[in-house]
């Protein structure tokens, strides 16, 4: 397969944008974190609190680094790779990425530095203000960003301007409010909650298994798996929210998660497993639990699911469609002034919805108004995106979202009702569950990314026209120059974060002995876990 | 929602011009200073404890200062959406490089002090030059670049075409007037970052930061006047054919910019504009004298207004133009005809209005709490907190 400009941005992104996720759901859920334990340090004033937040703070402060880092990137690159993108939808695709700046990221930035400088300079609370801003910035964020992801997803609020050639804003408060920017939102911040959560536990698990560090070790890990139980629930249960929400919006990417090929007598069944067949158009070996899917998808047993093959004809119907709203684009450009014309509008009005349809025949054919039958079936199928990884993407992230469920709530009930004791092997099993949720959430970008092909924004603009004017070359500079970048940051980063964690909480342990020491008879006989 | 139509388009795109101004100025009198700090690290630090005094100077608000051109860069995009497209698609490789440069400088900060070995800290200094040194280059070499056009075409899709490969495109940019530009931006922040150091460390740094602050403003002040008659007598500008509709419709094929007669003839129709020069050579022959016998705050506040000054003369001298194109003159984008739309300018003008005060504020919080002096004892004495 020879890869043309098109596959190379999109190559680019991937790999820049799963980079850089790679660290921001960490980020979200360590900072959450990390407030939660300067609060109960400022409530109950008991110094191992505040080396706990100084220790696990480090930690976040070596992956915050890397994420500001790789998240610049993914901004520029709009402009960089995407180009026609950013002319076409950035009147409203811009607007949350500039609030996100403007409401978040500045606060979050401005504030991070004061919560590594400002222990000496500042009082209890005040520190503790600094700490939940840049926690709260760093939330704010996330929806900001989710808000213009959630647009691109199901875009509401817009409309495409001839005379501009691009889509412009016509309600804000729809593109706030659009539900799919929402449900994502808080499924993508609980994903990160998951992710920090399981990575205190695992790393206070491998303390406690070593016998070191143990009373930052045991109230960290009873935090994580109080937290993480939250987490893990509302990722799954807003997983869900957002299922249904694909069921509404966006029912291709649906039919593709389930390699649903035909529309089912409702309600539909949920396949357990299969082999996706995209030639033969069915899925093989396939086991079905009956109902589920259609639970998800519609909340009813009465509604059906559609299948990729019947959304397929209603693509086509669309491209149809489009053509007629292309035309008149097309002399409302020859003649300015035929803008003017009711005929002309209408005939752009009632097709409207359908525009970006007719795009798809650019691959095709230069005019999409002479397109061929041939080129018209093309373009439908065009719309059905590569089934197989969506359909095994979907099914390991939602397992291991069951995954982190049970084993919060096994953690949660013997840190809360068995007297913080955990058998050996549950502490093993935390140990090697901390890179689980990180293959997770690169599943879940899939599932909601690419899933989403042929389209940058679904049903208006294809990819293939979003890239920018490049050469081949120019595309490979920089790709291979973001790989060499980024895998050196890897390597540092890993390394940095190895270190810190087997040496330890290094601030405030002193202090923390002494004042156990002095506060000896106060201090409940608990023993220590591990056994 | 009718309340938008309360601003006109004309009056809303101004203000997004200027809104755009004030942020890339905020940047460059900010991280400005981060840059220039940077790229004197290797020159000002002797020793490894001056050059993490050097550092931690601008440890606690580099990350902050950077967000004005992250902030920046997202007001371009949801108000000149073109701007965007065709600026950094079209300054590719210029753009991966100023990138490459944003991408070091964090993590050379937060890495270089979790090692001891020299090697390692060297490498990160070298790191911080570059991420200091040539992003500041580069920002001058661009505008340098928009004065004298630069050469891109919109299809009637208003897609843009930038002729030639990535490494064309980046040699393209390196035109003689282009490159003072670039001597005078690199300059222009060395003198900042030195302004900044002498308000932040004690000597010997500080008496180093004079000396190098004092020949960077010789610069500047030489290469910023070169370049007003090199522009006077030298370079084209553009103009508008005809006069344009200020609130006509965003696509730039819609109205005719021609090439020719001078930028400076802005000074004729506009007078008052004088001002920013003014401010300009202010500053700078008052930067120099503060760094010779001036307190240890003097030089950062006029060194900001010069910054003020030569950064917005660009802008009001360019008005309404903003980047123009020298092969194919109708496609220039202009403040009439790049803009978003009304609403999404309405809707960012609110949320600025709101949310830049408040940022003002918190930051000018953050930076009262860090006020004072960084000393050899602070970064020696609480090791695990100082960079």
């Amino acid at each position: 397969m020879e890869l043309d400009i098109v596959d190379l941005s999109r190559l680019q992104f991937a790999l820049t944008a799963l980079f850089h996720f790679l660290f921001v759901p960490l980020t979200l859920g360590l900072s959450v974190i990390v407030a939660i334990m300067e609060t109960v340090y400022v409530m109950t004033n008991r110094p191992i609190w505040r080396q706990m937040t100084k220790f696990w703070g480090n930690l976040f402060g070596i992956n915050f680094a890397i994420g500001v880092a790789t998240g610049v990137t993914m901004e520029f690159q709009f402009g960089m790779n995407w180009s026609y993108y950013s002319h076409y939808v950035g009147d409203i695709f811009g607007a949350p990425l500039a609030l996100e700046g403007l409401m978040a990221f500045f606060m979050e930035a401005t504030f991070v530095g004061l919560f590594f400088f400002g222990w000496d300079r500042l009082s209890k609370p005040a520190h503790l203000m600094v700490t939940w801003l840049v926690a709260i910035a760093t939330n704010f964020s996330a929806l900001w960003i989710l808000i213009a992801n959630g647009w691109m997803q199901h875009p509401v609020g817009a409309v495409f301007n001839p005379m501009t050639m691009r889509m412009e804003m016509t309600s804000f408060y729809e593109v706030i409010v659009n539900p799919v920017a929402q449900a994502k939102f808080v499924h993508t911040v609980s994903a990160g909650y998951v992710m920090g959560s399981v990575f205190v536990l695992g790393i206070s698990a491998w303390y406690l298994l070593k016998g070191r560090h143990i009373g930052l070790a045991r109230r960290s890990l009873t935090v994580a798996a109080s937290f993480g139980l939250a987490g893990a629930l509302s990722v799954v249960v807003l997983g869900d929210e957002s299922g249904y929400d694909a069921g509404e919006n966006q029912q291709m990417k649906m039919a593709a998660i389930e390699a649903m090929w035909n529309t089912e007598p409702a309600p539909a069944s949920f396949t357990l497993f299969g082999i996706p067949d995209q030639e033969a158009r069915e899925t093989k070996y396939a086991v079905h639990i009956p109902w589920v899917m259609g639970l998800i998808g519609t909340r009813s047993l009465t509604e059906p699911i559609a299948g990729i093959n019947q959304l397929e004809a209603q693509a086509e119907l669309r491209v149809r469609r489009g053509i007629i709203a292309y035309d008149a684009v097309m002399k409302i450009r020859e003649t300015p002034q035929a803008i003017g014309d009711p005929a002309i509008r209408a005939q752009f009005d009632d097709n409207a919805d359908d525009f970006g349809h007719a795009l798809l025949l650019l691959r095709y054919t230069d005019d999409p108004r002479n397109a061929t039958d041939a080129q018209i079936a093309q373009a439908a199928e065009d719309t059905i995106p590569h089934v197989w990884p969506i359909f095994w993407a979907f099914r390991i992230m939602a397992g291991l979202g069951f995954a982190f469920i049970l084993t919060m709530a096994f953690f949660f009930w013997r840190s809360s009702f068995c007297g913080q004791t955990y058998p050996r092997w549950s502490l093993w099993l935390a140990v090697v569950m901390i890179p689980t949720p990180w293959i997770a959430v690169e599943m879940g970008w899939i599932v909601a990314e690419y899933g989403r092909q042929p389209w940058t924004v679904d049903g208006v603009l294809p990819t293939a026209l979003s890239v920018s004017h490049l050469t081949i070359s120019d595309v490979l500079l920089t790709l291979a120059g973001f790989t060499i970048f980024y895998s050196i940051l890897f390597v540092i980063e890993m390394a940095l974060m190895l270190k810190a964690i087997r040496k330890g909480p290094t601030d405030d342990v002193e202090l923390t002995e002494d004042w156990e020491v002095a506060h000896a008879r106060r201090l409940s006989p608990k023993q220590t876990p591990a056994e | 929602m009718i309340l938008h139509e309360l601003f006109s388009l004309e009056f809303l795109r101004v203000l997004w011009w200027a809104l755009m101004g004030v942020m890339l100025i905020a940047f460059a009198l900010t991280d400005g200073f981060d840059m220039g700090v940077g790229a004197l690290l290797p020159f000002l630090g002797r020793t490894d404890t001056e050059r993490r005094v050097i550092i931690n100077t601008v440890g606690p608000v580099w990350e902050g200062n950077q967000v004005w051109f992250i902030l920046g860069g997202g007001a371009i995009f949801a108000a000149w959406p073109l701007l965007y497209a065709v600026s950094f698609s079209g300054f590719y490789l210029a753009m991966f490089l100023i990138l490459s440069a944003l991408i070091v400088r964090p993590v050379a900060f937060k890495y270089r002090s979790k090692r001891p070995g020299r090697m390692w800290r060297s490498s990160w200094d070298w790191a911080l030059f570059y991420g200091g040194a040539v992003p500041a280059l580069l920002f001058g070499v661009a505008v340098g670049n928009i004065l004298l056009g630069v050469p891109f075409r919109l299809t009637p899709d208003l897609l843009s075409i930038y002729d030639g490969n990535a490494l064309q495109k980046l040699t393209g940019l390196l035109r003689p007037f282009a490159l003072l530009a670039g001597v005078v931006s690199l300059s222009m922040l060395v003198m900042h970052g030195s302004a900044w150091l002498i308000l932040k460390t004690e000597d010997p740094i500080a008496r180093r930061a004079r000396r190098t602050g004092t020949v960077a403003a010789m610069i500047a002040g030489a290469g910023y006047a070169l370049a007003g008659l090199w522009l006077a007598f030298g370079i084209e500008g553009f103009h508008f054919a005809s006069a344009p509709d200020p609130n006509g419709h965003s696509n730039p094929l819609l109205s005719e910019v021609v090439h020719g007669g001078s930028w400076l003839s802005a000074y004729a129709a506009r007078p008052w504009i004088v001002v920013a020069p003014v401010l300009g050579f202010l500053g700078i022959a008052m930067v120099l004298r503060a760094f010779r016998s001036g307190g240890d705050r003097s030089p950062l506040a006029w060194s900001k207004m010069a910054i003020f000054g030569m950064v917005s003369s660009v802008g009001l001298t360019m008005f309404p133009i903003i980047l123009p194109s020298n092969t194919d003159p109708r496609s220039s984008l202009t403040v009439w005809d790049a803009s978003s739309s009304q609403l999404t300018l309405f809707v960012m003008m609110f949320a600025s209005a709101i949310f830049l005060p408040l940022i003002l504020f918190y930051t000018a919080w953050v930076y009262r709490v860090l006020w004072g002096k960084v000393t050899e004892e602070d970064v020696t004495d609480s090791d695990s907190h100082a960079y």
